[in-house]
C-alpha cells in the first residue's frame, strides 16, 4: 500500500516532468500537422489557379475578335437589278459580291483572281449575311453608301490574337505573304481592329471559328435545366415530405430509402441509356430535344434533391410539429403552415446544388441525341438543341485553331453561370435560413 | 400553398410533353444525320452551306461515331430515324443486313473523300522516315523473333535504333486513340496490318485462323511505348509540342491546321499532302463516306439537296471549301463516279 502511494507521490513529479519533456514534442507535433492541412489546402489552391489561369488564358481573347473596316456601297445593280425591292429577291441577292467590291475598293492594285481570291479570304463569309439582314431590315440602304465594321476571317483573327505568328515561313501557316502583307496594311491604316465579339454570344454553334456562339448551347441548358427544375423540385420535396411525415416506419420505406441513396451515386450515363430507352424509344418523344433532356436529368437530380429536402425536414424542431397539433392543427395543416416554411430555404439550396450538377452533365446527354451540331437558336422545348459542356466538348475536338480559344471561352461562360446558381442559393439560403 | 402551383405546373408540362412528342414526330421539316466524329467536321459544313442558303433549315449533324450511327441509320424508316450516316469507314454486310430487317431496303453510299491517317512528330523532333513494318515492329505487344521469324517473342525493341539503323536512337514513345475509336481502326488496318502481313507466313493465317491473325497484327504493348491520349486530337497535338521525341497519330485535318508546329512523318518515302493522299500514294489513307436513306428523299424537306451540295464542285471540288477544311478530295475521275451514282441514286451493296 505505501509503495503505491510512494510511487504516487513520486509519479506527480515525474509526471509533471515527463509533459514538461513531452511538451515540445507534442508543439512540433501540431506544427507539423498544421503544416499538413496548410500544404493540402495551398495545393488545392495552386490547381485551381493553375486550371483558372490557363482556361482564362486561352479563353478571354475570346471577348474579342477582328473586325476590318469597309465602304460598302449597296449596289443597287447587284442587289435589286428589277428595281421593285421584292422582300424575296432582296434576300436571295448576291451580298459577298459588295463586300468583295469593297475589298477590291480598299487595294485596287490587286489584279488576277488567284490574287483576288486571296484577297477575298480576309473576310468572313459572315460578312455578307450582316449587310443581308441590314438591306432586308432596311431597304432604303439599296444605293447608299456606309462605313462598317465587318467579321474578318479567323486566320486573320488568330495572327492579330498572337496565336499564329507572323514570322512564320509561308508553309507554315494558313495565310500567304501576301496576306500577311494586307493586313499590315489594314492594320496600319487603322482599318483592322479587335472589338468585342457580339456574335459569340448571339450566334449558334458554326463550322467557322469567328462564327460560332455559344447563345444555342446556353438557351438549351436553360430550357433543359427550366424542364428539370420544373419537374424535379415539386416531386423531389413531395418525396420527401411524404416520407419524413407521413410513411410509416416499415421494411418498405426502408429498402426505398436505401435505394435513394443508391440512386444518388449511378454513374449519368446510365440515366441517358434508361431515358434514350424510355422517353425516346417508347414514348416516342423527339432526339435532340431539351425536354428529353430534361425528364433524363430530373432522373438524375431527384436523388440529391430528395436527399437535401429530407434532411432540411429533419431539422425542423420536433417542438414546432407538436406546438401546432396541440393547437388543433391537421397533419397536412402543419406540414404546410409551419415546418415546409421552414424547411424551404434548405430544399431550396438542395435544388440548386442538383441543378448545378446537372447543368455541367454530357455524358447522358450523348445518349439522347444532344450531342450535335445544330445552327439555329433553339426556340420551344422540342427544337433541336444541345448543352454548354457539350458545346465545349464538341469544340474541343475540331481542328481549326480558333476553337481553342472559343472551347475556353465556353468553359468561362460555363462557370459563369454555374457561380449565379451558386451565388443565388447562398443568398436564398441567407436570406431565408432561421438557425435554432 | 406552395405546393399547389408547382403541382399544377407539373402537370401542365408532362401533359404538354406528350402531346407535343406526338406532334413532333409526325413531321420532321430538318434533316438528321448521326455517325462518324471523323466525318462530323464536313458534314456540318455542308449542312452550314445548306441553312445559308435559306430555303431549308440548317441540317442537325450528331456526333455519336460510325458503329453507332450506323445502328441508329439502320432503325428503321420514318421521321423519327436518322436520314444520314455518317461513317468513317464501309458499312458492312452485318450492317447492312440489319438495314434490310428494319425495312431500311434502298440505301444509297456516296465516298465524300480520304482522310490520310499521319504519324506526326514537333518540327523540333528528329526526321524519320517510317514505314508500316517499323511501325508494326515498334507498337505490337508480340513480333517475329528476328533469329527465327516463324517464332513469337514479346517485343524487345526499346529506341527506334533497335528496329533500324536509319531510325534515331531516341525511346519509341507513341501517342494514338484509344480502342473505342474509329481512327484506332483504321490505324489497325492501315498500318499495323499493312506490317505485319509483310511476314508471309502471318499473312497466310488471315485467311486460315483470322483470330490469331488479328490477334498477332492488333494487340498493342502495354509497356508505355503507346501511349492513348483519349480521342481528342488536339491534346495529342499539345502533347507532341511538348515532347519533340514523341510521335503522334491522327487524321490529317489535324496536321494541316498545324503545320507551323508539326511535321507528318513519311511513310515508304512518300510524305502526307493533299495530292500524295488523293492520289493514293501516301499508304495511310482511308474513304470517308455518308449514307443516305433513299425512301426518306422527298419526304424529308432538303435532303436530296444537301446530297447534291456535298458533291457540288464549290464543296468537294479541289478547290472548295471541304478542301479547306482539310478533306482530301477524290481524283477527278473517282468524284465523277460519285456524283454520276448519286444522280441515278444507285442502290448500296456491301
Amino acid at each position: 500500500m505505501s509503495s503505491t502511494n510512494n510511487s504516487a507521490v513520486k509519479s506527480a513529479a515525474e509526471t509533471q516532468q515527463q509533459v514538461r519533456n513531452s511538451l515540445a514534442r507534442r508543439y512540433r507535433a501540431e506544427r507539423r500537422f498544421r503544416f499538413y492541412g496548410f500544404a493540402a489546402v495551398t495545393a488545392g489552391i495552386a490547381f485551381v489557379v493553375f486550371l483558372f489561369g490557363t482556361i482564362f488564358a486561352q479563353g478571354l481573347s475570346v471577348f474579342q475578335q477582328s473586325y476590318v473596316k469597309l465602304e460598302v456601297f449597296y449596289d443597287p445593280e447587284t442587289i435589286d437589278p428589277a428595281g421593285n425591292r421584292d422582300p424575296d429577291d432582296l434576300v436571295v441577292a448576291d451580298y459577298q459580291a459588295l463586300v468583295r467590291a469593297a475589298l477590291r475598293e480598299e487595294f485596287p492594285q490587286v489584279e488576277g483572281r488567284p490574287n483576288l481570291r486571296e484577297l477575298y479570304g480576309l473576310m468572313s463569309s459572315a460578312a455578307s449575311i450582316e449587310l443581308q439582314r441590314a438591306v432586308t431590315a432596311n431597304p432604303d440602304l439599296i444605293g447608299q453608301r456606309q462605313t462598317l465594321w465587318l467579321l474578318a476571317d479567323d486566320t486573320i483573327d488568330m495572327v492579330l490574337k498572337g496565336n499564329v505568328s507572323r514570322q512564320a515561313r509561308e508553309d507554315e501557316r494558313r495565310l500567304s505573304d501576301q496576306q500577311i502583307g494586307w493586313l499590315n496594311a489594314l492594320e496600319q491604316r487603322g482599318d483592322l481592329d479587335l472589338r468585342f465579339n457580339r456574335s459569340f454570344f448571339s450566334n449558334g454553334d458554326s463550322r467557322d471559328p469567328e462564327q460560332a456562339g455559344v447563345r444555342g448551347a446556353l438557351i438549351g441548358s436553360l430550357l433543359t435545366l427550366l424542364i428539370t427544375l420544373l419537374l424535379s423540385f415539386p416531386i423531389g420535396v413531395g418525396a420527401a415530405v411524404y416520407l419524413e411525415e407521413f410513411a410509416p416506419r416499415n421494411r418498405l420505406t426502408d429498402v426505398i430509402e436505401v435505394n435513394i441513396n443508391n440512386l444518388a451515386a449511378v454513374p449519368s450515363i446510365v440515366f441517358g441509356l434508361l431515358g434514350l430507352a424510355v422517353f425516346i424509344g417508347f414514348f416516342g418523344m423527339p432526339r435532340s430535344a431539351p425536354l428529353v433532356g430534361g425528364f433524363v436529368l430530373t432522373l438524375l437530380t431527384l436523388p440529391t434533391i430528395i436527399i437535401a429536402s429530407r434532411a432540411a425536414l429533419k431539422a425542423v424542431p420536433p417542438s414546432i410539429r407538436e406546438a401546432a397539433l396541440g393547437m388543433g392543427a391537421s397533419r397536412l395543416q402543419m406540414v404546410g403552415h409551419h415546418v415546409l416554411p421552414l424547411a424551404l430555404p434548405g430544399m431550396l439550396t438542395g435544388a440548386i446544388i442538383g441543378m448545378a450538377r446537372a447543368l455541367g452533365e454530357s455524358a447522358p446527354l450523348l445518349m439522347i441525341g444532344m450531342v450535335a451540331f445544330i445552327v439555329e437558336v433553339p426556340q420551344g422545348i422540342v427544337d433541336p438543341a444541345t448543352a454548354l459542356p457539350v458545346q465545349v466538348f464538341l469544340w474541343s475536338d475540331l481542328p481549326e485553331r480558333g476553337f481553342v480559344e472559343r472551347t475556353s471561352g465556353a468553359i468561362i461562360v460555363l462557370l459563369l453561370f454555374l457561380l449565379l446558381m451558386n451565388a443565388t442559393a447562398v443568398w436564398l439560403r441567407n436570406k431565408f435560413e432561421k438557425r435554432w | 400553398m406552395f405546393q399547389k402551383p408547382l403541382i399544377s405546373l407539373t402537370f401542365a408540362v408532362a401533359l404538354a410533353a406528350g402531346s407535343i412528342s406526338a406532334s413532333a414526330q409526325a413531321a420532321r421539316d430538318f434533316i438528321n444525320v448521326v455517325g462518324s466524329s471523323t466525318v462530323y467536321p464536313f458534314t456540318t459544313a455542308v449542312a452550314e452551306q445548306l441553312g445559308r442558303q435559306g430555303r431549308f433549315k440548317t441540317p442537325k449533324v450528331e456526333s455519336t461515331g460510325t458503329g453507332g450511327g450506323i445502328k441508329l441509320f439502320c432503325n428503321g424508316v420514318g421521321p423519327q430515324h436518322p436520314d444520314v450516316a455518317n461513317a468513317s469507314r464501309r458499312m458492312n454486310a452485318n450492317e447492312f443486313a440489319t438495314c434490310q430487317k428494319n425495312g431500311v431496303k434502298d440505301v444509297l453510299e456516296v465516298r465524300v473523300g480520304y482522310d490520310g491517317l499521319t504519324i506526326s512528330e514537333s518540327k523540333r523532333g528528329p526526321t524519320m522516315t517510317l514505314t508500316p513494318k517499323m511501325v508494326y515492329l515498334a507498337l505490337a505487344k508480340q513480333i517475329p523473333d528476328p533469329a527465327n521469324p516463324s517464332a513469337l517473342i514479346s517485343n524487345p525493341y526499346k529506341n527506334w535504333r533497335d528496329i533500324d539503323k536509319s531510325l534515331p536512337n531516341i525511346k519509341i514513345e507513341v501517342l494514338g486513340p484509344p480502342p473505342t475509336s474509329g481512327t484506332r481502326d483504321s490505324f489497325h488496318e492501315l498500318y499495323m496490318e499493312t506490317g505485319c502481313r509483310t511476314y508471309p507466313w502471318i499473312d497466310n493465317l488471315r485467311k486460315m485462323d483470322e483470330k490469331r491473325f488479328k490477334r498477332i497484327c492488333h494487340t498493342l504493348r502495354e509497356d508505355g511505348a503507346y501511349v492513348e491520349a483519349g480521342e481528342n486530337d488536339n491534346l495529342i497535338v499539345q502533347k507532341l509540342e511538348a515532347n519533340p521525341n514523341a510521335v503522334g497519330i491522327f487524321g490529317f485535318s489535324f496536321l494541316e491546321e498545324n503545320l507551323d508546329k508539326l511535321r507528318g512523318l513519311k511513310i515508304n518515302g512518300v510524305e502526307p499532302t493533299f495530292e500524295t493522299i488523293s492520289s493514293g500514294k501516301f499508304p495511310a489513307s482511308r474513304p470517308l463516306f455518308i449514307y443516305v436513306k433513299k425512301a426518306h428523299i422527298g419526304v424529308i424537306p432538303g435532303l436530296q439537296d444537301f446530297v447534291n451540295e456535298y458533291v457540288s464542285e464549290k464543296a468537294l471540288g479541289e478547290e472548295g471549301y471541304l478542301a479547306d477544311r482539310g478533306l482530301v478530295p477524290q481524283p477527278k475521275g473517282d468524284l465523277a463516279k460519285t456524283r454520276a451514282d448519286v444522280k441515278a441514286l444507285k442502290n448500296f451493296a456491301p
